[in-house]
């Protein structure tokens, strides 16, 4: 793998950042963890079925055929066999069904949670309000990334820090804190996600939708709009900065004593 | 001697030379020739639209397009390799196929069958001039989910239009296959004696009538919303977003299948020949074949798990789609158990069949990841679906075309393909799509949306090496034209029978066959 990586780099000088990120994240929520867990457990089970049929297949290549003089046998049906890899197949299938399920149903239970952050779709931003304290504000593409992503605007994009994941207005979160997250959108469908805190949900005209997040470890965390939006899809990033509770209400008041300036 | 025959049947029918040969033809096989070329020329232009989307994701930052025309790029590629290159294809090959595997002079309905080859070019035609107009062609992805496909300019009904033309080609197609398996198999030939190719192929007709009125009824609703002040899908007045993607998936799930099921038939045909030995468990696949068919229509909600559906629909989604997994299944173990003490040999179709079950099995599994809910939050609209379904569709759909196309072109020119030019086709086809589409993997895993011009730069490399797959995927398929052409050139007659581990009735006719192929019905024992 390094040297294909000294090959490519020495053929794509651009490439100087090179990340060979080949997994799904661990992530530092609890619904991020479960996803993770269970796309290993099936990826597992994948690749131990794939080692068998491949297996099989390739012993029979090689020697099944007719240039080693292999003749052919004359079976071509059994009912047993037919009985037996559905039947087994089906009980895998339950043995994956059990822990998913039960996955699902600690995904989608958004109860008890202790703030509540809205969020709004709209062409190409962010809108984020915390009902309980009242804070509302836009976020959108910074403006270095903005400038350099244009058609040929001249920038290396590599010499950009969090080229397209990074915005004008982070969204400060709490950490070990459950947080239920309203989605939904003020013209087409847009998508929440920021992979390190679990999956998405769509940001829908007409509908809210939820979702829930309790942040384990303190940290800046990077997504982006993941349904088709328009023309600058690829350029509505989302950015969660997680801190500690007593930081998180420091920089509560701030907005709100930020809020009654411009009020006044 | 059989040019000979020809010129007696031209002479009777008065068949028009030329172009207008073409254009008025009833003849089973002509119109299989026109749909087949007419499937080539589409699959290269989508094929060209899919290398501007490669080109411009070969390095982070915008370096060709703007992001709008990307776009309509990633759109058109879709409808075009879908409705342009992989329906018609298997359309061509069930028109070959079919009356010479079933022992029928023709199919059933031979002007309809006219009428539905000349809809196609005309629908084509308009979809795609639809990219010159001002406001450009339809950019809202194939799946034209509203409200953003409402927002699109000009080409909107242009190309709703087109997919109307194109479900009325695909339904009269299918009520021709179904007439004329349904009523013109030899005597003998009992639905469970059928060719698997032609038994998959009946339950893939009913599919289309099944689904594609769906499509007309969704795409009908997105224009009268747009034109004619209803509100289907618009929330501000009081319609629904979401009520269009159950419609579209309700058509989108069966269309899949559509997609594939002749694929499965095809390599069903083509590894009992090249190993020898018959099929493993013809029973238990046409019955997998039907069920798959059936599931077809329960597990639409699938490809939006992310909408935020009730718990109790989202487990029943799960549920049902982790099942397709077992016919799926059923259909690879006998494939494998086909092979089993055989006596194989490894010429081109049979290289193609072969990679088909390797690779539609790796697809197979990340569609079984995909369907695991919990795990797809993750995964969904990102470039592990992305790579999912380019794996059950290239290396899968494709890629049995291909071998369908080098298991009979013998039978249907008289000639014999160059097997050493044909195994090179195979091997860079086959090395290339894989550098295309699996780093296409990673990136999604590590958090790359679909549908995005431009990509954060830990991306880039895997992005890089699936641009170089793409352009050698693009250039080796030029030597797979190169191949036809080559192979119209031969002198050398190929034998009626051309794979000794071949059965079935196209076998027994001349090589190319005649132009009514059975005048007289064959007995089937």
């Amino acid at each position: 793998m390094r040297k294909l990586s000294v090959l490519l780099l020495s053929v794509f000088p651009a490439i100087a950042s090179a990340a060979w990120e080949t997994n799904m994240p661990r992530g530092v929520t609890p619904t991020s963890e479960i996803a993770y867990d269970i796309h290993m457990l099936i990826f597992y089970i994948t690749v131990v079925i794939g080692i068998l049929v491949f297996g099989a297949m390739l012993y029979s290549i090689i020697y099944h055929r007719k240039s080693v003089g292999h003749k052919p046998a004359k079976f071509h049906e059994s009912t047993k066999v037919e009985i037996i890899w559905t039947v087994i197949p089906f009980l895998i299938l339950v043995g994956m069904a059990i822990p998913a399920t039960n996955a699902l149903i600690m995904m989608e239970d958004t109860r008890d949670s202790e703030i509540t952050l809205k969020v709004t779709g709209y062409q190409w931003m962010w809108q984020y309000e915390y009902l309980e304290d009242n804070i509302s504000f836009f976020s959108k593409i910074d403006t270095k990334s903005n400038t350099a992503r244009r058609l040929n605007s001249g920038v290396d994009v590599t010499k950009v820090d969090n080229y397209l994941r990074d915005v004008d207005n982070y969204v400060v979160l709490p950490t070990d804190t459950k947080v239920r997250v309203l989605l939904t959108a003020s013209d087409v469908i847009h998508a929440w996600w920021v992979p390190e805190l679990g999956g998405k949900k769509d940001a829908i005209p007409g509908y809210v939708n939820e979702l829930w997040v309790d942040i384990q470890e303190p940290g800046i965390y990077r997504g982006q709009c993941a349904e088709l939006c328009g023309k600058d899809h690829g350029f509505m990033p989302i950015v969660v900065k997680a801190v500690p509770k007593q930081e998180y209400y420091k920089w509560v008041s701030i907005q709100k004593t930020n809020k009654v300036a411009e009020n006044k | 001697m059989s040019a000979n025959i020809d010129k007696l049947h031209d002479d009777h029918h008065h068949t028009p030379s030329g172009i207008m040969r073409w254009i008025t033809t009833t003849n089973h096989k002509d119109i299989g020739t026109l749909y087949l070329w007419f499937s080539l020329i589409m699959f290269f232009i989508g094929g060209l639209m899919a290398l501007v989307i490669r080109a411009e994701l070969f390095q982070p930052g915008l370096q060709l397009v703007v992001p709008g025309f990307f776009n309509q790029m990633t759109t058109m590629h879709a409808l075009i390799m879908i409705f342009g290159a992989v329906m018609p294809a298997f359309v061509g090959l069930a028109n070959w196929q079919i009356p010479i595997m079933i022992g029928a002079p023709d199919m059933a309905l031979p002007r309809l069958n006219n009428w539905s080859f000349w809809i196609l070019p005309f629908a084509f035609t308009m979809m795609i001039s639809t990219l010159f107009f001002e406001s450009g062609g339809p950019a809202a992805g194939w799946t034209l989910y509203p409200p953003l496909s409402l927002q699109g300019g000009d080409s909107m009904p242009f190309v709703i239009l087109s997919i109307h033309m194109l479900g009325l080609s695909s339904i009269l197609g299918a009520i021709n296959v179904i007439a004329t398996i349904l009523n013109m198999r030899a005597p003998g030939m009992t639905l469970m004696k059928m060719p698997i190719f032609v038994w998959t192929w009946l339950i893939t007709a009913f599919l289309l009538i099944a689904a594609m009125p769906v499509l007309a009824g969704a795409i009908t609703m997105l224009l009268t919303d747009r034109f004619f002040g209803t509100s289907f899908f618009t929330a501000s007045g009081g319609g629904d977003p979401v009520l269009f993607q159950h419609i579209f998936w309700f058509f989108g799930h069966p269309e899949v299948y559509i997609l594939i099921l002749p694929a499965f038939g095809i390599v069903s045909t083509i590894i009992p020949a090249f190993s020898r030995k018959k099929l493993f468990g013809y029973d238990s696949m046409v019955y997998a074949t039907a069920s798959i068919a059936l599931l077809s229509f329960i597990v639409w909600a699938h490809h939006m798990f992310t909408v935020g559906m009730p718990l109790a629909g989202e487990i029943f989604f799960m549920l049902t789609t982790m099942l397709i997994a077992v016919p799926t299944g059923v259909k690879v173990f006998n494939w494998v158990a086909t092979m089993w003490r055989g006596s194989m040999t490894f010429e081109t179709p049979m290289l193609f069949a072969i990679a088909f079950i390797v690779l539609f099995t790796i697809g197979g599994f990340s569609g079984l990841m995909l369907a695991m809910v919990p795990a797809d939050f993750q995964y969904h609209d990102t470039y592990f679906v992305v790579a999912h379904f380019h794996y059950v569709l290239v290396p899968g759909a494709v890629f049995a075309i291909i071998a369908a196309v080098y298991y009979w072109l013998p039978k249907w020119t008289g000639k014999m393909y160059n097997e050493s030019l044909g195994k090179l086709h195979f091997w860079l086809t086959t090395i290339f799509v894989n550098l295309t589409f699996f780093p296409m993997h990673f990136v999604g895993l590590a958090g790359m949306p679909r549908r995005i011009p431009d990509y954060a730069v830990q991306f880039a490399d895997f992005n890089a090496i699936a641009s170089v797959g793409a352009f050698g995927f693009g250039l080796s398929q030029l030597l797979f034209v190169y191949i036809l052409f080559d192979t119209l050139k031969q002198k050398v007659s190929a034998e009626d029978k051309v794979w000794d581990g071949a059965e079935g009735l196209e076998w027994t006719l001349s090589s190319p066959p005649p132009y009514h192929s059975f005048e007289k019905a064959p007995k089937v024992e």
